[in-house]
């Protein structure tokens, strides 16, 4: 069992990878006439440079696009004229973005299978260890990546920078913190314990799924605003910068309280296990330091003067902090988590 | 003087120095998990401190290794809350007044809200259609006015949301209590740690003396800890067969604390709850039993508890005694005949040689491997040593010498030194570690972070919104209905639900004009 669920490990890197090259076609094939339109609020049929007829299904129910609603990226990829006239190519776009999404859910399966397999194996649910907890919260954040994406589509494009996150930290995860499957230790076994990792888990995933709109909004913005460069070059594919801000708010509105209410679960869980509700073990402090960092992102956030782009920049640091404490801390320093030993 | 003091309290309430505040507190913690903390693990502080010779003294003056006691962390958190309450009392009072006032007249211009409607005219005269409206839109829990707007028109003002507000001071309040109720914690708590071995001669009470470290706040009166005595009266561990600890279960009996003797169980995740302090299962080890019979005949029996030097339960330790080979007769102590054996106890003894490591946690073959001294143990003059190991002093100097090569005893055997004196191994007792705290700030801090949840809840997906209608006499009778919504926060969905309000509210479907006048 317990190998079986390190193949299926294998298996989800490769989907997921799969999903990354087949988003990163779907972008590759993509038609700048599309973005430059949403960018700079021209009508969609306007801007057909290349004089090509539009894809006939295309006009009657597509109205200019507007720059706010968050769909630069084109309806499912067919809704948009193909801006050099090369109908094969919105094909071929089309077909990659459908391509990944389904290498995304197969993927998705397969870490699922991960998770259960583990489970059985070390008789106990999954995230007994660093190992186990970083392939869990993956798996939230891409569950909650496809709940996302089911409801808004038009941000599909987002799911280039979800795999290649997920093929990261899987990857690392693999390498650097594989552990045998076995038993939880006495400190850990205790009710509150799990509510604690599962709320952490969930919270985690969902800041992790908060960081791309985030990072990616901070591309798009700078991009609107007329640069060209690397990074920025990549925000030509994806939503507008507006939504890609509003849909980072939300996600971190809604992971906040739950990431506040698994940190005190686990100090609820400290206090009969070591005697002390929170005694800045390495780990706690830098749990307290995330959330500092994200108490001060909700507050740029709601603070007219304070610019969205300082808002966003204050999210990925406090994803920095918790991807610190997810593996940094594990490593460089020993304290009490006794999943910290990532040997 | 009274402008820049007014000047600096709006500056330190203001958002942006909120804001800087909470980054520095967050770069502030930072050293507090680099630098080794005496509150949390002193033995890396020193271990810092042999390590880093010079740099070490400055980190302590600088408060480095008590980050969180220090004093800028202290000004940082400190002036934070200040801020905090220099936000929240001016917002509570304009909260209160906003929740207890009339929700504002209806714009003149409805057309220009974010969200507007013409919905079909409604029968009857604009007093009535407004009133019914109004008393509809209250059933929804909307707090509404409806005033008269002259010439026979009537508007009708509806506001919900005001639970963002609340949600959001409940939240910032509480985190003051939690703050509080951290304060009284360190304050008026205190802690002990007790190494106990199992069995009714090791059994301790609760006053400072008898712990092996005690901590207390400041207005902890030490001689008024609460009373009660704790022995150990079973231990048991298990392990899987790799080594991994499966579960730690102890048993201790409780008694003079007024209610009579009880033994109950103590785990891990499972302290022992009493009056004014609960006890916590730390760590656990073995103490092997060694009886030393000395030049005179003298037996002397010692239960030394061993501390685990890895995860396979091998402990290490010193057995001592330095009333050995005293004259029975005469009383005259010779110190140079004191006694002590030092070293490792295996709790399973590897089959083949080296015995210096343990094969097993659990208890399968026991053994120890004895070196033993005789001579001056040092111990005389009055400074206390290590329990746990020798006076390397004394070692050194010559005045304590090994005697004989090391030897491994198993259960039962008897080692006989070169002057006719023996030592036993006779057994093992089990000890544990136990941590004895009361930290009266638990349960504010518990409920201060409850409310926290709460608040923050409702601060977060609270949504404050308004909704207008105006009824105006349409020409040929009934009234023409104009109505407008205002989200007052980020709201995506404001759009549906004012339709659906409006349509409430007025009584029909709304946006239908073609179906005009019919009702
Ligand atoms: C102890 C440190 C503080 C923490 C951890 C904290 C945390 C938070 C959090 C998580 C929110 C988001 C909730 C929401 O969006 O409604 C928030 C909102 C807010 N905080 Fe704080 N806060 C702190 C101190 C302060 C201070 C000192 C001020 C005043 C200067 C302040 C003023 C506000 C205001 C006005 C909002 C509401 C923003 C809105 O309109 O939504 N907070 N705070």
């Amino acid at each position: 069992m317990a190998a079986l669920s390190d193949q299926l490990l294998v298996a989800t890197i490769l989907a997921y990878l799969a999903a990354m090259i087949a988003h990163a076609t779907e972008y590759a094939f993509g038609h700048r006439s599309v973005v430059g339109r949403a960018a700079t609020r021209v009508p969609q049929l306007a801007a057909v440079g290349g004089g090509a007829p539009p894809a006939p299904e295309s006009t009657p129910d597509h109205p200019p696009v507007p720059a706010t609603a968050g769909s630069g990226g084109g309806s499912a990829g067919g809704g948009a004229p193909a801006g050099s006239g090369a109908i094969p190519a919105a094909q071929a776009e089309r077909w990659a973005g459908h391509a990944a999404v389904l290498a995304t859910v197969l993927g998705a399966l397969a870490h699922l299978g991960v998770l259960v397999t583990r489970g059985l194996a070390a008789g106990r649910m999954p995230w007994g260890n660093m190992y186990e907890f970083a392939v869990a919260i993956t798996f939230v954040g891409v569950v909650a990546w496809l709940v996302t994406l089911a409801r808004r589509p038009e941000l599909r494009h987002l799911g280039l920078f979800v795999a290649l996150a997920d093929v990261l930290l899987l990857g690392a995860t693999g390498m650097t913190a594989y552990t045998e499957a076995k038993p939880l230790v006495p400190a850990l076994q205790s009710a509150w314990y799990l509510v604690h990792v599962s709320s952490i888990i969930v919270a985690s995933g969902l800041l992790l799924l908060g960081v791309v709109p985030a990072a990616m909004y901070l591309i798009r913005d700078g991009y609107e605003a007329g640069r060209r460069s690397f990074p920025y070059s990549l925000g030509a594919r994806v939503p507008a910068a507006a939504a890609l801000e509003r849909l980072t708010f939300r996600l971190h509105a809604f992971a906040f309280p739950l990431w506040t209410f698994a940190v005190a679960a686990g100090a609820i869980w400290a206090e009969s296990a070591w005697g002390r509700y929170w005694g800045w073990d390495p780990k706690e402090t830098w749990a307290f330091i995330s959330w500092v960092v994200y108490a001060g992102y909700l507050h740029a956030r709601a603070t007219p003067y304070v610019r969205r782009r300082t808002a966003a920049w204050i999210a990925v640091i406090g994803f920095a902090t918790m991807l610190f404490n997810l593996y940094g801390v594990n490593l460089f320093f020993d304290g009490l988590h006794s999943y910290a030993d990532a040997d | 003087m009274t402008a820049f003091l007014r000047n600096s309290w709006r500056q330190l309430t203001s958002m942006r120095t909120a804001l800087v505040l909470l980054f520095l507190l967050a770069v502030a913690a930072v050293p507090g998990s680099v630098l080794p903390q005496k509150g949390v693990k002193v033995e890396d502080v020193e271990a810092y401190a042999r390590a880093h010779p010079d740099l070490a003294p400055w980190v302590d003056r600088l408060w480095g290794f008590e980050v969180f006691t220090s004093p800028w962390f202290a000004a940082i958190y400190l002036l934070l809350f200040t801020s905090l309450v220099g936000c929240i009392l001016p917002r509570a009072r304009a909260h209160w007044r906003a929740v207890w006032a009339r929700p504002p007249a209806v714009p003149r211009n409805l057309d220009r809200l974010p969200q507007h409607a013409a919905p079909a005219d409604a029968a009857g005269d604009a007093a009535a259609a407004a009133a019914a409206a109004a008393a509809r839109l209250r059933r929804g829990r909307w707090r509404v006015a409806a005033r008269a707007e002259g010439e026979g028109a009537w508007g009708v003002s509806a506001e919900k949301g005001h639970l963002k507000e609340t949600g959001n001071l409940l939240f910032h309040t509480a985190l003051i209590a939690v703050l509080l109720g951290v304060a009284v914690g360190s304050w008026y708590g205190w802690s002990g740690n007790r190494l106990v071995v199992a069995g009714p001669d090791y059994a301790f009470c609760n006053t400072v003396q008898q712990y092996d470290e005690f901590t207390a706040g400041p207005r902890v009166d030490p001689a008024a800890l609460p009373p009660f005595c704790i022995e150990l009266t079973d231990f048991h561990a298990r392990f899987l067969p790799s080594g991994q600890p499966a579960a730690f279960r102890a048993r201790v009996a409780v008694d003079g604390d007024g209610r009579p003797r009880r033994e109950v169980p103590v785990a891990v995740n499972n302290p022992l709850r009493l009056d004014g302090a609960n006890a916590y299962l730390l760590g656990h080890g073995f103490a092997p039993v060694l009886r030393y019979t000395d030049r005179f005949g003298r037996a002397q029996t010692t239960a030394v508890p061993f501390l685990p030097v890895d995860d396979l339960s091998t402990g290490e330790g010193a057995a001592k005694f330095p009333d050995a080979n005293v004259d029975p007769r005469t009383g005259a102590r010779d110190p140079r005949l004191q006694v002590a054996f030092e070293g490792l106890f295996l709790p399973t003894v590897p089959d083949a040689p080296p015995f210096t490591r343990s094969a097993f946690p659990e208890e399968r073959a026991p053994g120890v491997l004895l070196w033993a001294y005789r001579g001056n143990l040092g111990e005389d003059a009055g400074i206390p040593g290590s329990v746990y190991r020798l006076d390397q002093a004394a070692v050194a100097a010559g005045a304590l010498k090994q005697v004989g090569e090391p030897k491994l005893l198993r259960r039962g055997e008897t080692w006989t030194l070169d002057d006719r004196t023996t030592v036993e191994f006779l057994g093992t007792r089990r000890w544990v570690t136990v941590s004895v705290r009361h930290d009266p700030g638990q349960v504010p801090v518990l409920a201060g972070v409850a409310v926290v949840l709460v608040g923050l809840t409702g601060s977060l997906f609270g949504r404050r919104r308004r909704v207008f209608l105006r009824f105006t006499p349409a020409a040929g009778g009934g009234c023409q209905v104009r109505a407008g919504g205002l989200p007052r926060t980020d709201y995506p969905g404001f759009a549906d639900e004012f339709s659906q309000v409006v349509a409430g509210a007025v009584g029909a479907p709304a946006q239908v004009r073609d179906r005009g006048g019919t009702d």
